[in-house]
């Protein structure tokens, strides 16, 4: 395992903002993983970590194919983790929204451009991200449906779900569309937490990691049994939608099984705990995603089905 | 007229209402053509809330002169404005990536429909906005390339210093601005001033324009003052980023709208901790400094200024 700066500079009163990263293998630049852009992003981190400890044991077993080189950069953004702040400490811009980056222009600019300038050129790009919404996934790999990443590939992760979700204008500044457009197979990983760490789901995507290597043929890893995925498009997903603003309740788990007409949460008001609304499953299906702050708004899709 | 363009109850005890004010024309017989004043997408900047009361005060003094109808937006963003948040609290979204919003989406997603369903159909819009916090801007007006036929004969009459024609981009398409001129209403960017802040000779620069604007497209008969013929910049090279070589405090030297000459000096970037200048910020080229760092605290990498090349100052 070889450590090294991806990108540095200097503080005012701070210590130097540093990008680290661990590279695994001396070959072609073939795996690129990517974890917390954002300060709030502590699952995306962990997962990384865990990630490093378990190549650096397959490295040290000479388990990683020769001619292959494996980046891992646990985080893009400890200056925020450090403060607890989600975007750039002194002007709340998001990395994630700069890229490709510009090596003259702004801060985030700058990073966004020392951060691509070291990872543009790995076959496949793996990056932990997380929703806008404060809520719990069912794992799962997301890919863009125009692009040159493809479903089959997803489907190595042996995740779940693979969904493809449509392009927005925004995505044209994300790591992942970037990495598209420079030809690398770019894929999202979405665990069930973001600012609180979920050991199960970490590990579900350390394996998953695995199996998508092995399956490369970048590392030699035993593993049994059949791991499909399901495939969905983010336009299939079905939304839950709250109509009052007020106390939200879940009543079932992000995963679970339910009927048609099952009782999915509850609206109670912040006076006098009277239920002002009751969400019920559409139709049949699993809960997807669930909306975990225990305020809500109203026209908000607090769950997603599948 | 007061009335509420977008509401939705919030959890405890309080309603979010958009509102705008209507002027509307004395004893008209024909549909007047319409005008709207918007403000207040990013909660922290503020230089458009004077616009929209002065521009209110000298119509209401004038009101036979009105032949239009003026719709004032002051707050969009009115969580934002209450709690000095640039975006939507709680959502931590920037309100001006949102557009055109859905009326089957999210609650934010649904206020920006039912803002942009309001506006649509004005014979003009300015979209006022007051740079942010950390830097100051001339009264400007921003213009997407796509749209500059129609918006650039518009922005003339605003009384404005500067009016920039910016290259398209997909990002960008989810303004309220872009959402407008897409769907065919006229929107222009007006920048000025400072977030946070109130420049109330650039408030009362802007008022001038909007009342001359009126003239122009026939809505306002009362007396206008000749509108500032404006620099304008279309091609990218006109103007130059200057950023900051190394975190720092940054200490001006000049004023904003100042001449310079190439090698002039900005200002400084100082350590106070170690009382060493970290950088002489100077000018590249000739020109005129547009935009200026207001914001002391710098990251290597932060946006200190940007000039207006000498060339395009003279055509």
């Amino acid at each position: 395992m070889k450590k090294k700066i991806i990108y540095e500079i200097k503080g005012l009163y701070r210590d130097s903002f540093r990008i680290t990263g661990f590279e695994f293998g001396k070959g072609k630049k073939s795996l690129c993983i990517v974890g917390s852009m954002r300060g709030n992003e502590v699952q995306q981190l962990y997962c990384c970590s865990q990630l490093v400890k378990k190549f650096r044991q397959l490295e040290e077993e000479r388990r990683i194919r020769p001619d292959v080189k494996i980046l891992i950069i646990p985080c893009c953004n400890p200056y925020s983790i450090n403060t607890q702040k989600r975007f750039w400490t002194i002007d709340n811009t998001d990395i994630n929204r700069m890229f490709p980056g510009y090596d003259l222009g702004e801060t985030t600019q700058r990073i966004a451009d020392g951060i691509f300038s070291q990872i543009k050129d790995y076959e496949y790009g793996i990056q932990f991200t997380s929703f806008y919404m404060p809520g719990e996934f069912i794992p799962h790999v997301r890919l863009m449906d125009e692009g040159y990443s493809d479903v089959i590939t997803a489907m190595k992760f042996g995740m779940p779900y693979v969904v493809k979700r449509t392009v927005r204008p925004y995505d044209t500044a994300t790591l992942n569309y970037n990495w598209q457009v420079w030809n690398t197979k770019a894929y999202s990983l979405y665990t069930s937490t973001t600012s609180r760490i979920d050991k199960k789901s970490a590990g579900q995507a350390v394996l998953s990691i695995l199996r998508f290597c092995k399956s490369v043929g970048f590392v030699k890893y035993q593993e049994n049994g059949d791991h499909p995925s399901i495939v969905i498009s983010d336009k299939e997903l079905i939304s839950v939608r709250t109509a009052k603003s007020g106390i939200f309740e879940p009543l079932v788990k992000v995963g679970d099984s339910v009927d048609e007409g099952t009782p999915l949460a509850e609206i109670i008001n912040p006076y006098d705990g009277s239920v002002m609304e009751t969400l019920y499953a559409p139709r049949r299906g699993t809960l997807f995603f669930m909306h975990s702050d225990p305020i809500t708004y109203a026209e908000t899709a607090v769950i997603k089905m599948v | 007229m007061i009335k509420t363009v977008a509401e939705v109850a919030l959890p405890v005890d309080e309603v979010l209402r958009i509102k705008k004010r209507r002027i509307l024309p004395d004893g008209s017989e024909s549909v007047p053509k319409r005008i709207s004043i918007v403000t207040g997408i990013h909660g922290d900047e503020l230089e458009g809330q004077y616009v929209c009361f002065e521009l209110a005060r000298q119509i209401e003094e004038n009101k036979k002169c009105l032949k239009g109808i003026v719709d004032i937006y002051p707050a969009m963003n009115p969580l934002g404005i209450d709690s000095v948040t640039r975006g939507i609290p709680a959502f931590d979204l920037d309100m001006n990536r949102i557009f055109p919003g859905n009326t089957e989406g999210n609650m934010t997603e649904l206020l920006a429909a039912n803002i942009l369903k309001d506006v649509s159909g004005s014979a003009v819009v300015l979209d006022i906005h007051a740079s942010n916090i950390y830097l100051t801007e001339i009264p400007q007006i921003r213009i997407n390339r796509l749209h500059k036929e129609e918006l650039v004969p518009l922005a003339k009459h605003c009384n404005v210093d500067f009016v920039w024609i910016h290259e398209a981009s997909t990002v960008l398409e989810s303004t309220f601005a872009y959402s407008l001129n897409h769907a065919g209403t006229p929107c222009l960017v007006v920048e000025m001033g400072v977030g946070m802040r109130i420049t109330k000779e650039y408030g009362d620069q802007l008022v001038d324009g909007i009342l001359g604007l009126m003239h122009y497209m026939g809505m306002w008969t009362g007396e206008t003052k000749t509108p500032r013929k404006p620099i304008v910049s279309e091609n990218a090279e006109d103007v130059c980023f200057l950023n900051a070589a190394s975190g720092g405090l940054f200490i001006p030297d000049v004023k904003h709208w100042e001449k310079l000459c190439k090698g002039d000096r900005i200002g400084r970037i100082i350590d106070p901790l170690s009382g060493q200048v970290l950088q002489n910020v100077e000018s590249p080229v000739d020109g005129i400094l547009f935009t200026i760092r207001e914001y002391p605290i710098v990251d290597e990498g932060s946006l200190i200024g940007r000039l207006l090349k000498k060339e395009v100052m003279a055509v």
